[in-house]
């Protein structure tokens, strides 16, 4: 039987969904029918909304899509504008303020607290920009994500944005894709240091080189079934197929037919492509795509660069794309650390400003959570880097800022089972203060995923952390799952979950444990992932050793029993939502 | 009377005519005999993977674990909410014991 979700979506989808989002946004929030309401809230997904949490109904958060994680010049000063404009609501972040703005881990944008009622000015403000929020959401072609210097990158191999460009003007908005059986999530490489993050998509391309003709010709291996989500997390699959640049679209789109026509559209947790290839193998995978869905011979798989892969891999060479960077054109691109991804409106306006003065204008968002300041010429580089703004956005931040990552959590996520990003800007402030990495260790990655969907890709870390719940003292608080070793590079690796359910006050402790212990029985100079190797799960656990510290945790109960956590009455009969469009609380009759 | 019973945002709550009444991140203590080796499982609800109804009883099936030793799956059928002339009624889930049943949903 076809699920509700997928009878929505015969019934009203795509593009035309908007004229219903105007009506709606026109005459408020309470004209949308009791009784429709679920339907709607799905269907709005695929223009970017999502409705917010449990005591935050009326509110929404808003995705931007910027493939590659783009951003033409002008366009991040549209984002702080809007962000301050309309991304306000009735609770406050004591760290963030009331406005702001997120970089997401697929190189998108999230504002939150929007209403529906001002969707029009900001959909006409974003559109009057090149900017949109269009199918963000929803199961159909994601953002396409990538190395966000690409065409720019002084080490590129090949170009991948004009790909990028095509792949994205061709497949979002296409009726051909637009109702898959789930998200459809896309990466395109150029560079050889593995920033794409292939590896945790359903379809990668990843530059590759091939005798085409007698000539060494440079284009992409194709992966396909990679994820995160659900405990189960997959590599893609090396599918044995090498493509030509310009023959991207015809693979990329065969591949996403396949997946529309073969996909589980019966049950949604086995639906994305990552089973497909479970069941299939990547031999069937490539027979059917070559016989049904591409028109001319495919080529075998191509030689790659992925024993040069660097990013997030835990070793020598570029594991981020902070500090500065060569481009092409002999001027320099700069990243930008955003802790955990999220900036005051303030902040996205002045660093635009910064942006026009050094550089073109333009600037980049990275699947780490920050943001990228391309086209600053040698001669001004000096006064860049002296900014003030750059203090807090640092180029070179210590270790367990650079590593950071967190995805939304139960501020605004109705999945979520701990609160996330304040917590993880509380342990990365606490390590900063309290522990050294050992000698020639500069890079450490601590990811935390408020629950298993696992948005801040929490299995590639150094450190991943997982939102769990436990009894302390027999209260119920929030606790993390610690799982060790993960990243990518050449041979990419899972983290293993090695402790479970440790008290959120008692994992900062736990990792300055940890790293005690590394440097005490560290051989040589190996990694921390050959340290992990090495070791077995048990070995790990008793490494990890959890521990009341300094670490005050203002956060242990129960945040998701909130309307918001941070609010001073935050009991969900506190909550001031549903609102009408100017925030006065709509009081129910009954 | 109707009532639509849904699990949406990918099992993250379960809808009662089109409102949320019962959310992942809960902790709910069960009689689950046959779910792991708990007197009786504390268990944190990690996923909503189905809803039911049978009589006036609203059941879901969720995913989740047992905090107390670790175990993870799915403990069957359990009581979430009543219908009372198609309107939902909540019961202390976090307070009561929720015992998993047999129903007519499969
Ligand atoms: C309102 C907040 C959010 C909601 C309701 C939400 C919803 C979801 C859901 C339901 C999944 C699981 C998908 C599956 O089962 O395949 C998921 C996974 C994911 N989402 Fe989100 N999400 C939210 C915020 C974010 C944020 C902040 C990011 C960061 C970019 C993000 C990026 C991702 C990623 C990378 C995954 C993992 C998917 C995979 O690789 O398999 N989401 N999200
Ligand atoms: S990992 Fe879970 S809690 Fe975090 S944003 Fe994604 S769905 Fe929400
Ligand atoms: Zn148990």
């Amino acid at each position: 039987m076809p699920t509700d979700v997928e009878r929505w979506k015969s019934e009203v989808y795509g593009t035309e969904i908007r004229e219903h989002l105007f009506r709606f946004a026109e005459e408020g929030w309470e004209s949308i029918p009791e009784d429709e309401r679920d339907a709607w809230f799905e269907r709005f997904k695929w223009w970017g909304l999502y409705h917010q949490r449990n005591g935050q109904e009326s509110y929404f958060m808003l995705r931007i899509g910027t493939p590659n994680g783009r951003l033409e010049p002008g366009q991040l000063r549209v984002v702080g504008e809007v962000a301050k404009e309309y991304a306000t609501g009735p609770g406050t972040n004591p760290l963030f303020g009331d406005a702001y703005a997120d970089f997401t881990t697929r190189q998108s944008i999230q504002l939150h607290w929007i209403k529906l009622e001002d969707v029009p000015d900001i959909f006409e403000k974003l559109e009057a920009n090149g900017l949109s929020a269009q199918q963000a959401c929803g199961d159909s072609w994601r953002n396409i994500v990538g190395n966000p210097m690409a065409g720019d990158d002084a080490t590129e191999v090949v170009d991948a944005w004009p790909v990028i460009r095509e792949l994205n003007e061709t497949f979002k908005g296409n009726d051909d894709h637009s109702n898959l059986p789930r998200k459809w999530k896309v990466s395109v490489t150029g560079t050889p240091d593995g920033s794409g993050q292939g590896d945790i998509n359903d379809l990668a391309l990843e530059p590759a080189y091939k005798e085409i003709g007698g000539e060494r010709t440079v284009g992409f291996n194709v992966r396909v079934g990679g994820g995160l989500a659900r405990n189960e997390p997959r590599f893609a699959r090396d599918i044995d197929v090498w493509v030509a640049p310009e023959d991207a679209p015809a693979v990329a789109g065969g591949l996403s037919a396949l997946f529309r026509d073969h996909g589980d559209r019966e049950n949604r947790y086995n639906a994305r492509i990552k089973f497909l290839v479970d069941e299939w193998g990547p031999e069937k995978l490539r027979r059917v795509l070559q016989e049904e869905y591409v028109d001319f011979e495919l080529e075998t798989a191509g030689e790659d660069v992925r024993d040069q892969y660097t990013y997030n891999a835990g070793g020598e060479g570029r594991n981020d794309l902070l500090g500065v960077h060569d481009q092409k054109d002999g001027s320099n691109f700069v990243g930008l650390n955003v802790l955990v991804g999220r900036m005051g409106a303030d902040d996205v306006i002045e660093l635009a400003d910064l942006a026009e003065e050094y550089g073109s204008g333009a600037a980049r968002l990275t699947q780490r959570q920050n943001v990228i300041v391309p086209d600053v010429p040698d001669e001004k580089l000096d006064a860049f880097l002296a900014a003030d703004l750059l203090e807090h956005y640092s180029p070179d931040p210590s270790p367990f800022m650079r590593g950071s990552v967190a995805c939304t959590g139960t501020e605004f996520c109705s999945l979520s089972i701990v609160e996330t990003k304040n917590r993880q800007v509380r342990f990365a402030r606490w390590l900063k203060q309290n522990v050294e990495l050992p000698d020639g260790v500069d890079e450490f990655h601590v990811h935390l995923s408020g629950c298993t969907a696992s948005c801040a890709q929490p299995q590639i870390a150094d450190v991943s952390l997982r939102g769990m719940k436990t009894r302390k003292d027999g209260e119920p608080v929030e606790a993390l799952d610690v799982g060790l070793g993960g990243g990518l590079g050449e041979e990419p690796q899972f983290a293993r979950w090695v402790t479970q359910r440790v008290p959120v006050d008692e994992v900062p402790g736990a990792i300055a444990n940890l790293l005690a212990n590394f440097d005490d029985q560290r051989e040589g100079d190996e990694t921390f992932r050959e340290f992990v190797r090495r070791h077995d799960d048990d070995e790990l656990a008793e490494l990890v050793e959890p521990e009341e510290t300094s670490y005050d945790d203002p956060m242990m109960h129960n945040t998701k029993r909130t309307w918001y956590p941070y609010a001073e009455d935050d009991s969900l009969d506190g909550s001031p939502a549903p609102s009408l469009a100017d925030g006065t609380p709509i009081t129910s009759d009954d | 009377m109707s009532v639509s019973l849904r699990v949406l945002d990918d099992g993250a709550w379960v809808s009662v005519n089109d409102a949320r009444e019962v959310s992942v991140s809960e902790l709910w203590r069960l009689d689950a005999p046959a779910f792991c080796a708990c007197d009786l499982p504390d268990f944190v609800v990690e996923n909503v993977l189905a809803v039911g109804v049978d009589g006036r009883t609203i059941d879901a099936k969720v995913y989740g674990q047992c905090i107390a030793c670790g175990e993870t799956g799915v403990p069957g059928w359990i009581p979430v909410g009543r219908l009372s002339d198609g309107e939902f009624t909540d019961i202390d889930r976090e307070r009561s014991v929720l015992a998993v049943r047999e129903t007519a949903h499969d």
